[in-house]
């Protein structure tokens, strides 16, 4: 049973049914139903034609459910009306639920659900383990998108950039669970790049697969976070930074900068450093500086303020700080780096406890409290 | 099978015994309360008396609704509260007796010089659902 293959073809067959004159809500129902077959079906081994397969049977399930249905306005001529010989993909039916899933009407928490479904073939009860939420409550979230989509056409032109916004909260905020959020948000992302030759697809899958190739070294013993200066480096995925690099000069080359390109640059700058005293630091200011004349994002200023401290030296860091309001996330965090950075650790320290009370998350919180324990160790120990 | 709440405190419970702030434990020590709590909840999951654990920030808001058309109002974070929740864990057991049992152990994590914290965590039963049978 090929898991991945089957997943692979929902949005392909989902887009089958809706030229057969499904809507999609209806249509997306229906393949789920296929999916769940398929699974106990091809147990003993994949059909011939696994596309035709899945096709045929969600369209049977298709008809069982308008059948079912009582007010269903079209129900005879739905049931009369036998399949037409697939008229295939004209236009790409799979970059069009691609854009149906992001589309604007719905709010991001949405999006990433129906995309994960529809797009993804992931089971209701897979997202709702993932995003830790209770399934009835997503199967709500998922009914609720579809209808604020049913009066999309099918057809209509997407923005890619909605799109993109989307695989990027997958691929950012995944938790945890069965699925692997981060790689099934990479594979979203290569079927959308093999389908557009947009700049920014292609940045945000090198951002991507830049992030994924350190993933290894990223987390110790019991969930412990590492930070990138002190990540064993040997454990980067250096195939997975060959492609990244590869696909991301390849965009750059086309001179159309966007804000996942200059994000890829400098995690590609980042992953090109085999020592961490090799880094490159002052191209990567050159690219913040760049993500905040595109973006000019608060967080962007944040993340350049701690590449001029190690371009410039822990002072013009703490020059590019004080300029930024204070309430940004992660700015005290940043600002008690710096200070150790200025051989200040009793400032260090009591700002590394101030940022563990304010992290957003747990491991950052037990991250930070560790430096702030580290730094007072030290302390008592020369005082 | 009855659920209980065991609330930790950042605030607001009697002193630990061996009440040291955190920051000020070596990082060995910090890694090893770490460690305590998860496999303390791994272990509950194991026996099957696991139902959720989370941890809150420290920082909230008070909120009211303050009449018909008028956003609600918002006041705090109080630094003078009294009571401020940590986190919880809620757990499924057969007995109050096993819910004392599993609060004293979680209290007893590992804290500054690899001893016990002796910490007082909150324990409160759930109020149930009717029982079927009642005479």
């Amino acid at each position: 049973m090929d898991e991945a293959l089957l997943r692979a073809l929902t949005p392909t067959v989902i887009g089958i049914l809706v030229r057969r004159g499904a809507d999609f809500a209806a249509a997306e129902d229906a393949v789920q139903e296929g999916l769940v077959e398929a699974v106990r079906a091809w147990s003993d081994g994949v059909p011939r034609d696994p596309k035709g397969w899945l096709v045929t049977v969600a369209w049977r399930k298709f008809l069982d459910a308008a059948r079912a249905d009582t007010s269903r306005r079209h129900r005879e001529e739905l049931v009369e009306a036998e399949p037409a010989p697939g008229p295939g993909e004209a236009v790409d039916d799979t970059l069009q639920l691609y854009f149906l899933c992001a589309h604007p009407s719905l709010t991001p928490a949405s999006a990433v659900a129906l995309t994960l479904r529809a797009v993804g073939g992931l089971t209701t009860r897979q997202i709702a383990q993932a995003y830790l939420v209770p399934e009835a409550t997503m199967a709500q979230r998922i009914s609720r998108a579809k209808r604020t989509v049913s009066g999309v056409r099918f057809n209509e032109p997407g923005d890619v950039a909605t799109v993109l916004r989307v695989l990027y909260l997958v691929f950012n905020e995944g938790y945890s669970g069965d699925v692997d959020l981060a790689a099934e948000a990479i594979r979203l992302t290569r079927q959308l790049a093999a389908r557009t030759t947009h700049e920014e697809v292609a940045g945000l899958l090198a951002l991507m697969l830049l992030h994924h190739a350190r993933r290894a070294a990223r987390t110790g013993p019991g969930g412990r976070l590492v930070p990138l200066v002190e990540q064993d480096r040997s454990l980067w995925d250096t195939g997975l930074i060959a492609e990244g690099v590869d696909i991301l000069q390849a965009a750059l080359a086309r001179d159309r900068l966007g804000e996942f390109q200059a994000q890829a640059a400098i995690a590609a700058l980042h992953a090109d450093a085999q020592r961490a005293e090799e880094t490159d630091w002052v191209q990567i200011v050159e690219w913040y500086d760049e993500l905040v004349r595109l973006t000019d994002s608060p967080v962007a200023r944040l993340n350049r303020a701690v590449a001029v401290g190690e371009a410039d030296g822990p002072r013009a860091g703490l020059a590019a700080l004080a300029v930024l309001d204070p309430a940004l996330p992660r700015y005290t965090a940043a600002a008690a780096y710096l200070h150790e950075r200025d051989g200040d650790p009793v400032t260090a320290a009591r700002l590394y406890a101030e940022a563990a009370r304010l992290a957003p998350n747990l491991a950052e919180c037990e991250h930070l409290t560790r430096q702030a324990a580290r730094l007072n160790a030290g302390l008592r120990e020369y005082s | 099978m009855a659920k209980y709440l065991l609330l930790k405190h950042y605030r607001g419970a009697p002193a630990a015994v061996n009440d040291v702030p955190m920051d000020q434990w070596t990082p060995e020590e910090v890694s090893a309360h770490i460690q305590y709590m998860r496999d303390f909840a791994t272990r509950l999951e194991g026996s099957g008396e696991f139902v959720d654990g989370q941890a809150l920030s420290p920082e909230g808001t008070f909120v009211r609704y303050d009449g018909e058309g008028r956003p609600p109002v918002t006041d705090g974070p109080f630094a003078e509260t009294k009571d401020l929740i940590a986190g919880w864990m809620v757990i499924d057991v057969d007995t109050y007796e096993r819910a004392l049992e599993l609060a004293g152990e979680l209290s007893a994590a590992p804290g500054a010089g690899g001893k016990p914290i002796h910490e007082w965590l909150e324990l409160r039963p759930f109020l149930a659902e009717p029982q079927t049978i009642t005479e």
